[in-house]
């Protein structure tokens, strides 16, 4: 159950810091985060609220930018980016799940994939995406017509539909209840195995990070600790 | 209250600026209005203006004591009046007035007012007092001296005074279409001396009478006109025939058009705005009303609430328009003065339009805020504090259609929007085609002044020059004009007034006669045809037509009220479509023939090289035949001088006024659009879209909307025209109906921009939205 993982970095942080100003008073999300993360790699970062696994994910994936300290994408220098690079970075190799889903309520689940598939260079068509979260029945449905399992699914096949070389997923449980949120880890379990997207997986739920290569918990802006698992369990055989 | 205001200020004044707009135009219209009828009635009062006028060939100077005893005459006065031709310093070109003489003993009707220096001393002969704009024009101060030709005489006449009359608060001169105050200007001068000039010693040839209230003034005009018969009577008529009487007439109606037709848009406009924002704002509150209601607050409490709020905006409105509306009415009050000459202003404020005004803001308003403040009595608090359900997007049978579309799936998204919520994308039409119509409403005006001027001046009169003769003459006088410095063609024309009639209705007019092979002078219909009166009955204008209740055909009896004085039976030959004047057209051989007297001419056109107009003003300033000369070239450029300086000013207040409208709508409408759909846009941006691409979504379906307005807007200003048309027109002046192409092209486009304008201003707002946190939020 494990695919070989290429020893070259995907991702690579150096003393990365993040400081919100909230009134008058600064807020330290992120004090100095190293972290290097392999191509293929399915990494879960555990941590309590306000930990950083938020700020630190919104920063790999480009939606926000360090106070100080480097973010490498390969060779690519994030921190140095501009506006329009990294909307260009977001749209050619990063594909987000967020909690909520954040799906266009207007468009049906094929379009919410297809809003994705037109922009982007090498996709696969938003059928096959869907398929592969076990939707393909479900093309036409509206999210409002959806459950909150099928719906995160969607979002799912969304983010991968572009074949990104990046999963950041959000706590994509976290608004689900345990039974279709192993469905819904399955579908990430599968894209990260099949396709081999490095993912990342924000949660608080400890039992989920047994599925992952390797778990990072961050407390108070900083990684704690950092380790990788032996034996991973498949995600049916996880429960909360 | 206040903080809710501060939250959506600027939709807020994107409102009270529209409700204001409606309210301006109501308020600077009726104000003027009522400014310029309540100083015109003071005007006629305190200075006697007559109810009914006169003129005749000669009459005895007793005809006034016999016009005093017709029943409803409370007071007669007879003078001479008639024309003649000017010779001022500095003017090359002939100048004409009126000349118009002062009863012995002073006058007891149409009271001139001394507006500087006095009027002429009974035993001066060469005194004479002149109209004020035309004095003021020439600097012809009291002591100043100039030339004129009375009765085939030159002679020198002294500036006493300058003077203003009731008679001609608007002084235009015969045939001409707008004051020229160089040109033509009316002089006072004492009864012996106008009697000795023109031969009328015990004689009168104008009478003016002042009617008792109880008077029927038809009957006076009957009698007046049985009385004056043996002496040449002209025709006699009442105020609406007076020319200074109906010119302000005329702008008065245009004014109650303008009041009637523009505010009604901007209230029903700024009613739909405050039903949006009202509604959205109280989405945005639902909890905080729950959680009101769940405090103990009644709903009538928070309904009350909302309903102060709207309230709030449209006392906001109320004000700025009444603060504006005053400052128009100041503004064209100040246009008016130079047409309209008056001693004083009454300045009248329209305090009913104030109180209608502000009525009719607050119903707006508060028509407005019921649909969102019901909607919030009927919120349970239970319910209110949950978000409120995500929109479902249906399976219709469009939206079945939709899915058929090959578009992208931003596309999909703006046609979804519209699909979803039909009556805001309906609002939004509704008030972007509004603005559009305004635009074409206003902008339409040129065209059909510049199809009249056209029609006029290009088309109907091509002559350099018209003479009108102090008397008519044989068709020689045609030949003698050929020799006149730099003459290429002369062309004679007969125009003698008219009482047509047909069964108990009667007009007084004109009877025009076309000689043969014309081509200066021609009729013209408003298509631009050529008509040439055939030899058998008379061409009547439609408008004749359909006051006397004329067809094809009919026969008319005409009156003629000048040489060769007779009465004729004519048929109407055919009809005319024109947009000014009331003449009835004949060919000369038909009236001549009819008459039973030889060819005569009145007026003669002339074409005259560019470079020898000097030498034939200075000769026709030494032919005593001769009483008034037309330049017609210096009367198109006066035209356009004073229509480009007048209309630009009101087209580029209800520009403004009516892109404020598409810039409120589109404005509100985009505002609420991302205010809902933030989160989702923001998503967008998260997948990887373009500051562009997520900015398409709602720039594209703002502008779509107002892409399906523009011709909707179209339709509805060509409606409103249409209806300024019928406002506007009276029987003498008939505003042209076309508009250009041009026209809906400015409009459309002028809104266009407006409406890409604020939608762009609105799209800023989405460059600040914060992706990070626009993901946690879940509403």
């Amino acid at each position: 159950m494990t695919i070989a993982l290429s020893p070259l970095p995907i991702y690579r942080t150096e003393q990365v810091t993040r400081v919100y100003r909230s009134g008058a008073v600064d807020v330290w999300a992120l004090r100095g985060v190293d972290l290097t993360l392999a191509e293929g790699e399915m990494v879960v970062l555990l941590g309590a609220s306000g930990s950083g696994k938020s700020t630190l994910v919104n920063i790999l994936g480009g939606l926000d930018l360090p106070s100080s300290g480097r973010v490498f994408f390969r060779d690519q220098d994030l921190t140095q980016a501009s506006d329009k690079d990294l909307t260009a970075f977001r749209r050619a190799h990063v594909g987000f799940v967020f909690q909520f889903y954040n799906l266009v309520p207007s468009l049906t689940a094929r379009e919410n994939v297809a809003l994705v598939t037109e922009i982007a260079r090498d996709p696969m068509p938003p059928e096959e995406a869907l398929e592969r979260v076990g939707l393909g029945h479900r093309l036409d449905h509206f999210p409002a017509e959806l459950s909150g399992g099928e719906q995160q699914r969607v979002a799912i096949a969304r983010a991968i539909a572009k074949r990104p070389d990046v999963l950041l997923c959000d706590e994509p449980t976290g608004a689900l209840d345990s039974k279709t949120g192993v469905q819904v880890l399955e579908a990430i379990h599968e894209v990260n195995r099949d396709l081999g997207t490095t993912t990342v997986l924000i949660t608080h739920n400890a039992d989920i990070q047994r599925i992952a290569h390797r778990v990072i918990v961050l407390a108070d802006g900083r990684v704690i600790r950092d380790r990788a698992n032996t034996e991973r369990l498949l995600p049916a055989q996880v429960s909360w | 209250m206040l903080r809710d205001l501060r939250r959506i200020w600027p939709q807020t004044l994107a409102i009270a600026l529209v409700l204001g707009c409606g309210i301006m135009v109501l308020v600077g219209a009726q104000a003027t209005q009522a400014t310029l009828i309540e100083t015109r009635a003071a005007y006629y009062d305190q200075h006697r203006f007559a109810d009914v006028f006169a003129g005749a060939t000669r009459a005895p100077a007793d005809i006034v004591a016999a016009a005093h005893l017709i029943p409803g005459v409370a007071k007669a006065e007879g003078r001479i009046s008639f024309h003649a031709v000017l010779d001022v310093a500095g003017m090359a070109e002939p100048a004409s007035a009126r000349v118009l003489s002062i009863p012995e003993g002073g006058a007891t009707l149409n009271l001139p007012l001394v507006r500087l220096g006095r009027l002429p001393e009974p035993d001066r002969a060469d005194e004479v007092a002149l109209s004020e704009p035309f004095a003021q024009a020439h600097g012809l101060v009291p002591g100043r001296e100039f030339r004129a030709v009375l009765n085939g005489q030159l002679r020198a006449l002294t500036v006493t005074g300058w003077v203003l009359s009731p008679e001609f608060i608007y002084t235009i001169a015969p045939g001409a279409m707008m004051p020229d105050d160089r040109r033509f200007g009316v002089i006072w001068m004492n009864e012996a001396t106008a009697a000795a000039a023109m031969d009328m010693s015990g004689a009168v040839n104008d009478l003016a009478l002042r009617l008792t209230r109880d008077a029927d003034e038809r009957a006076v005009i009957a009698a007046l006109d049985r009385l004056l018969e043996p002496f040449g009577g002209t025709g006699a008529h009442g105020r609406d025939r007076q020319m200074s009487h109906v010119f302000l007439d005329g702008e008065l109606q245009q004014l109650g058009a303008m009041a009637a037709f523009m505010p009604p848009i901007f209230l029903i406009v700024a009613a739909f705005l405050v039903q949006m924002v009202l509604g959205r704002l109280i989405t945005l509150e639902r909890r905080q009303i729950g959680l009101l209601n769940a405090l103990g607050y009644g709903r009538r409490d928070i309904a009350a609430h909302y309903l102060k709020l709207a309230a709030l905006i449209g006392a906001m409105g109320i004000l700025l328009g009444w603060a504006f509306g005053w400052w128009i009415a100041v503004a064209m009050i100040g246009l008016y003065q130079d047409f309209f000459r008056f001693p004083f202003l009454i300045r009248d404020w329209g305090s009913w339009a104030l109180v209608v005004s502000a009525g009719m803001g607050v119903a707006t308003v508060v028509l407005g805020a019921l649909r969102p403040v019901w909607a919030t009595l009927r919120l349970r608090p239970a319910e209110a504090l949950l978000p409120p359900a995500p929109p479902h997007f249906g399976k219709s049978i469009a939206d079945r259609l939709l899915m058929r579309l090959r578009v992208r799936q931003t596309t999909m998204m703006i046609l979804r929007s519209i699909l979803r919520w039909p009556g805001r994308a309906a609002i939004t039409v509704l008030g972007v085609s509004a603005s559009v119509a305004v635009l074409v409403m206003s902008y339409f005006l040129f065209d059909s002044v510049e199809r009249l001027t056209q029609s006029v001046f290009s088309q109907a009169n091509r002559q350099q020059v018209t003479l009108t003769l102090a008397r008519p003459m044989g068709e020689s006088a045609v030949q003698d004009a050929l020799t006149l410095p730099g003459v290429s063609r002369a062309e004679g024309a007969y125009v003698v007034p008219v009482r047509a009639v047909h069964g108990h209705r009667i007009r007084l007019t004109a009877v025009q006669a076309h000689f043969p092979g014309a081509e200066l002078a021609r009729l013209v219909d408003d298509a631009g045809q050529v008509v040439v009166p055939g030899t058998e009955g008379v061409i009547l204008p439609v408008t004749l037509a359909r006051a006397l209740d004329l067809r094809a055909g009919d026969l008319l009896r005409l009156e003629l009220l000048a040489a060769p004085r007779s009465i004729l039976h004519l048929p109407v030959a055919g009809l005319i479509a024109q947009g000014m004047g009331q003449d009835v057209h004949i060919s000369a051989a038909a009236l001549f023939a009819a008459t039973g007297s030889a060819p005569q001419v009145n007026m003669i056109h002339l074409a005259v090289q560019a470079d020898r107009m000097d030498a034939l003003s200075a000769a026709i300033k030494q032919t005593p035949g001769v009483a008034g000369l037309s330049d017609w070239a210096e009367v198109r450029r006066q035209f356009d001088a004073t229509l480009s300086e007048n209309m630009l000013t009101m087209v580029g207040l209800y520009t403004l006024i009516g892109l404020l409208i598409a810039v409120g709508v589109i404005y509100n409408a985009a505002r609420i659009l991302v205010s809902e759909r933030s989160y989702e846009l923001a998503s967008l941006r998260v997948l990887g879209f373009s500051r562009f691409e997520v900015g398409y979504v709602l720039v594209g379906e703002m502008m779509l909307l107002t892409l399906v307005a523009i011709p909707l807007g179209w339709l509805a200003g060509y409606g409103l025209a249409q209806g300024v048309v019928g406002a506007m027109s009276t029987e003498i002046v008939q505003i042209p109906f076309f508009i250009s192409r041009r026209t809906f092209a400015l409009a459309g486009l002028a809104v266009f921009f407006a409406a890409l304008g604020a939608v762009l201003v609105v799209r800023r707002r989405l460059d600040r939205v914060d992706l990070a946190m626009a993901l946690k939020a879940r509403d």
